[in-house]
């Protein structure tokens, strides 16, 4: 009792009326400093301007291509890890084959379908070849249900360089890790010439 | 001749407080935007100017639905008895400069009698509709509304008292003048006028239905209250006449307790007494958006106990206090007593209202507090 007696003085003081007094004071500051403080009008007119997203945001996966050629520069070799590790199952994938019915290290057919993805990035961290990254789209609304939400290879390609604007950090870690292990090809290849 | 200067007078009168209408609509939403730190409608004309033409359009091609059960007579007349009283209103209020349409010597009377049938428009609405919550909501807009006429009533009473007159032009008159050259004889500025002012004023609040007292539309247990079953321009015309009886309202605190069309300095006299009227009417405007912008609802028993244990008994007091006034002749003699039994009346309401939060206390049982 003394608690909420006490707590009562505080907030509105010891005379009637006082706390709706300084209620309507907060208002007024408010509503006048709007006009000359910009953080008290902290919203921004959405489709128009944007702010923007932290690096770390992250929606759903797309794949990755070195160079100007989507279908030379791909880094995917359908090895198939990330469809078997996806919790939901969102991701499909077909090798490409060769007349002879023998699977190549290319993907025919690389779906993924987001209505059903979770954006858990498990697949990103799964791939050896750091061919699947998290994008940051979010505007992404459909007039279907079904068919407009699964991704197919063409929509999911996007070259190195979005993903370096994208995320400078992640991307430069990616870009190293590769740098190095080609150098560790690289130096294989040497050895194996001399020996 | 002089039915054509009557027409014109109607014709600015209604011309003002439509286009007052939709300018306090667009600024609504605007301030309260600004206060909760958003930007409001920016989106139709140069910042959003247009947007009551947008409204007023979207309103005017939208669906009249009328429940199946539904009066349907009843629920096509209660708008239109929303609006017509109210507009009734305007054509009492003494704007002084030859712009006021009619000086009735019981036009305080009036007012009060026509303001009141805005009540009967809520009930009739609540009760066509066929809807619980329509009814539930216009059931606490009758409690409330009939509540709140009473200290309305006891409040308006005093200036009558002072000025010895029922009609509103005459009650300007008496305010007329200037006391050491300088300071407006103006109600307000005594000290029953002060205390009337503010009671007038929360008490047209709540007459109006406007926050913080508009639970009978509380949203969140109500739907809309009586406005549940209403769309389209039906529904524009509720709105309409919320807006006209808070035109009509503060019309009636302008011309009771802020001098009507007096200008606040000698200085300022060649402005012509309407314009004055108009300034103190929009600013009443304003502050009543900024009261909504400001203070939450209220509950149904807090409304009730405000009423009846806070402004009833203070405006009998300032009842006494206005006769003292008036027998003191003004002066200091006045001052003294008049202002003395007010916040007398005060430090009572504060000490009683005070020790009583404070004594109440609450049984938590399955928590512990």
């Amino acid at each position: 009792m003394e608690r909420m007696a006490s707590h009562y003085r505080k907030s509105g003081g010891r005379w009637l009326g006082s706390g709706i007094l300084r209620g309507m004071g907060v208002t007024l500051k408010n509503w006048i400093g709007s006009y000359f403080d910009p953080s008290r009008l902290v919203t921004v007119c959405y489709p128009g301007e944007r702010l923007p997203l932290p690096e770390n945001s992250r929606s759903f996966p797309f794949l990755i291509y070195d160079g100007d050629d989507p279908e030379a520069g791909l880094r995917c070799v359908a090895c198939r890890i990330c469809e078997k590790e996806c919790p939901p199952e969102c991701i499909h994938i077909e090798n490409e084959r060769d007349e002879n019915g023998k699977p190549r290290k290319r993907p025919a057919v690389f779906d993924i379908d987001i209505s059903v993805c979770m954006s858990c990035q498990i697949c990103v961290e799964v791939c050896p070849f750091d061919a699947i990254e998290m994008d940051q789209i979010y505007a992404i609304s459909t007039n279907a249900r079904f068919e407009p939400l699964r991704l197919h290879k063409e929509q999911l390609l996007k070259p190195n360089e979005y993903f370096r604007e994208l995320s400078p950090t992640r991307s430069a870690a990616a870009d190293a890790r590769r740098e190095a292990e080609r150098a560790k090809q690289a130096k294989k290849k040497e050895a194996g010439k001399k020996g | 001749m002089w039915l054509v200067i009557i027409q014109l007078k109607i014709g600015i009168i209604l011309t003002f407080f439509s286009l007052l209408f939709a300018v306090a609509s667009l600024a609504e939403r605007k301030i309260l935007a600004r206060i909760q730190n958003r930007r409001g409608p920016n989106r139709v004309g140069p910042c959003g100017l247009f947007q009551p033409i947008a409204d007023g359009i979207k309103m005017l091609i939208k669906e009249d639905v009328v429940p199946r059960k539904a009066d349907r007579a009843l629920h096509f007349l209660a708008p239109i008895v929303m609006v017509a009283p109210m507009v009734l209103l305007f054509g009492i209020l003494p704007y002084g400069g030859g712009l006021t349409l009619v000086d009735l010597e019981v036009g305080l009377l009036f007012f009060f009698a026509v303001s009141s049938v805005s009540e009967l428009a809520v009930f009739m609405a609540g009760w066509s509709s066929a809807n619980k919550y329509s009814v539930f909501g216009a059931m606490r807009a009758i409690a409330q509304m009939v509540s709140y006429e009473v200290p309305l009533v006891l409040v308006a009473i005093t200036p009558v008292m002072v000025a010895g007159s029922l009609s509103l032009v005459h009650m300007v008159e008496d305010q007329a003048g200037y006391a050491i050259g300088v300071i407006p004889n103006w109600f307000v500025l005594t000290p029953w006028g002060i205390v009337g002012f503010l009671l007038l004023f929360v008490t047209s609040l709540a007459e109006a239905n406007r926050t913080p007292f508009d639970l009978p539309e509380g949203e969140s247990e109500l739907v809309a209250g009586h406005l549940t079953e209403y769309s389209g321009f039906k529904y524009a015309l509720f709105f309409m006449g919320e807006y006209f009886g808070i035109f009509a309202g503060s019309g009636l605190a302008v011309a009771l307790f802020l001098g009507g069309g007096g200008a606040p300095l000698p200085l300022l006299q060649w402005i012509p007494p309407y314009l004055w009227f108009f300034v103190k009417l929009v600013v009443l405007v304003g502050i009543v958006i900024w009261v909504r912008a400001s203070l939450p609802r209220m509950r149904i028993d807090q409304l009730m106990d405000l009423c009846w244990k806070g402004l009833v008994p203070l405006a009998f007091v300032n009842l006494i206090a206005a006769a003292i006034w008036h027998y003191s002749g003004g002066g200091w003699q006045g001052w003294i007593l008049a202002g003395g039994l007010l916040v007398g009346a005060y430090l009572m309401l504060n000490r009683v209202v005070l020790r009583s939060r404070c004594s109440w206390e609450r049984k938590y049982y399955l928590a512990k507090s």
